[in-house]
């Protein structure tokens, strides 16, 4: 019986890659509910790329388990049904499209598992809507920007209808608009469909938006919590070769200063309603 | 030795059903020693742009001059341009394919003709200068190395060049925190000590902010704000209107001022802002 809330369940779960010494991943303990969206910073090496792949079966954990909606990764004959729950975007846009038809490609999951082609049509329609490509649909995959085909990659996991999306620094290829439209658009998907996100970034103002944090250091867990308890420790988020948004930045300067400013400031709007406070107290 | 760009058009796939002009009428110059940011969204010229500055396309109509020599004119040595001005591209490290750091590095001045001394000199000094250790990493696979490092070897193989001018398309893309202040404390470096002059394509406004003395900012092919940064980072509504974000600074003063605090006209730095707020809460500027 699938656990109802809990749509990945990581326990005591370590992986190595083949011949390394030490675990690329080692002893991470998590669980990302239904509808919730994380965010997995992380310097480079820092195991956040590999824990994405252990989260939907991609590499099977060498000790430890995941289950993700209650089926457990290192069940061989669960790969395809867990693919199906918890679907993946890559980081480039180009090494991730097969067709050359944008609604063929959004269709190749669906083929291959053997949808019945009229839903197939009602589940491509149904994504392309989802991920704003609708007029897309007859065009060729090369001629979209980074950020059209990503969402592109996107709708073809969404037509699969998953619980989870993961996306593996899945806009770092992208210019500022591509990065803004994939973003509105998970955010979207997470927001009205209720589907769990996996975010895995080095833009700490992407991070800034999701539920949760979680910081991965050497293969651990560093660091967790919301991304206002996060970021407020700047040190701390510093040492581990991170950055933290530019107005947390700017709190933590004008703190050091002796000006009275809340040390949780993540974004603007935040920062001119404590800056308004602090002129009116003058 | 400036450059000089003397209304450059470009076409791509010219006659073909998807022809694209990609430039158009561009002029500008680019003095010895400027430290210039080029921003703009995809598609709008600046990688066609910058990839007439060294020869790599030849112009449909106008001209490029550097050291007054035409960079298209086929009396011209394309060699020596390319020893004047060295660019490096987007993703740079995926056209690193020799067997060691140190042959991927030579690779350039070997091909000058130049002696093994003086390839040993350039490679050294080139790895120093991306803050690499010689001795650690000559005899590397540059396959073994982290991206970031892959990174820096590539452009170390530009440097070994030892070009007047630096062209870099979006160096830091794809790097994670660490990698990317590597990378912008090298290119501030070589610019501040050798006097490089450096052209930085970049997306990141904060960037540029923080490293470029000029910025020009293209849309359409066409160049539409040529200024400090002061001057365009002023002008966050036009920046907008094409599509592009202003530093995160840019936009607090700007919403500061929306809700009727006296934020002085054209900052554009944290620190400025940190002052403003400073006099504001009345901490003045003594600890500045």
């Amino acid at each position: 019986m699938a656990d109802q809330e809990n749509r990945i369940v990581a326990t005591d779960l370590c992986y190595a890659y083949p011949e390394a010494a030490a675990n690329a991943v080692d002893g991470v303990r998590m669980r990302v509910k239904r509808g919730e969206f994380l965010a997995i910073l992380g310097h480079n090496g820092s195991g956040k790329s590999t824990l994405a792949k252990l989260l939907n079966a991609l590499y099977v954990p060498t000790r430890g388990s995941v289950l993700v909606c209650g089926l457990d990764t290192r069940d061989d004959e669960l790969v395809f049904d867990i693919r199906q729950h918890a679907g993946m975007v890559f980081q480039n846009p180009d090494n991730q499209i097969v067709a050359t038809v944008v609604e063929e490609d959004v269709a190749f999951g669906l083929e291959n598992n053997g949808v019945p082609p009229a839903q197939i049509r009602e589940r491509i329609d149904e994504a392309l809507r989802a991920v704003n490509m609708t007029d897309f649909a007859k065009k060729a995959p090369h001629m979209l920007s980074g950020g059209q085909k990503q969402r592109v990659a996107i709708a073809g996991i969404i037509a699969m209808r998953p619980d989870v999306l993961i996306l593996d620094e899945s806009t770092a290829m992208l210019d500022p608009s591509g990065r803004r439209e994939v973003m509105q658009t998970v955010h979207r998907l997470n927001e009205e469909e209720g589907i769990s996100v996996v975010l895995i970034t080095h833009y700490m103002s992407e991070a800034a938006t999701a539920d949760y944090v979680l910081v991965m250091d050497e293969g651990k867990i560093a660091l967790t919590g919301t991304p206002r308890e996060v970021f407020s420790q700047v040190e701390r988020v510093r040492a581990l070769g991170l950055d933290v948004p530019p107005m947390t930045d700017l709190a933590h300067t004008l703190r050091a200063q002796g000006v009275p400013i809340a040390p949780d400031v993540l974004t603007v709007d935040e920062m001119v309603e404590e800056i308004c406070r602090l002129s009116l107290k003058t | 030795m400036p450059i000089v760009v003397e209304d450059l058009s470009y076409v791509y796939m010219s006659g073909g059903p998807y022809e694209t002009q990609a430039l158009h009428n561009v002029s500008l110059t680019i003095e010895d020693g400027e430290f210039v940011g080029l921003i703009g969204h995809t598609g709008s010229g600046k990688s066609t742009l910058v990839q007439h500055l060294n020869g790599l396309l030849s112009p449909t109509s106008g001209r490029v001059l550097v050291d007054g020599l035409d960079v298209a004119d086929k009396a011209t040595d394309r060699r020596a341009i390319r020893r004047k001005v060295g660019l490096v591209f987007q993703y740079p490290e995926n056209q690193l394919f020799e067997e060691t750091v140190e042959k991927d590095v030579a690779f350039g001045p070997r091909n000058l003709g130049l002696s093994d001394e003086e390839i040993d000199r350039r490679v050294r000094d080139a790895l120093r200068r991306v803050a690499l250790s010689y001795d650690e990493l000559h005899a590397r696979s540059v396959f073994e190395l982290s991206g970031g490092q892959m990174r820096r070897v590539a452009i170390a193989g530009v440097l070994a060049m030892e070009p007047r001018v630096l062209v870099l398309d979006e160096p830091c893309a794809g790097l994670d925190p660490r990698g990317r202040e590597e990378i912008l404390s090298l290119i501030r470096a070589l610019h501040a000590e050798a006097g490089t002059t450096i052209v930085m394509v970049s997306h990141s406004m904060d960037d540029v902010a923080s490293l470029a003395e000029r910025v020009i900012v293209m849309n359409q092919g066409r160049v539409a704000m040529d200024g400090s940064p002061r001057e365009v980072f002023s002008q966050g509504e036009a920046l907008r209107a094409i599509g592009l974000d202003v530093p995160q600074a840019v936009e607090l003063a700007d919403r500061l001022r929306e809700r009727g605090l006296a934020v002085p006209q054209g900052l554009y730095r944290p620190e400025e802002i940190a002052a403003f707020v400073r006099g504001l809460a009345g901490k003045g500027d003594a600890d500045a």
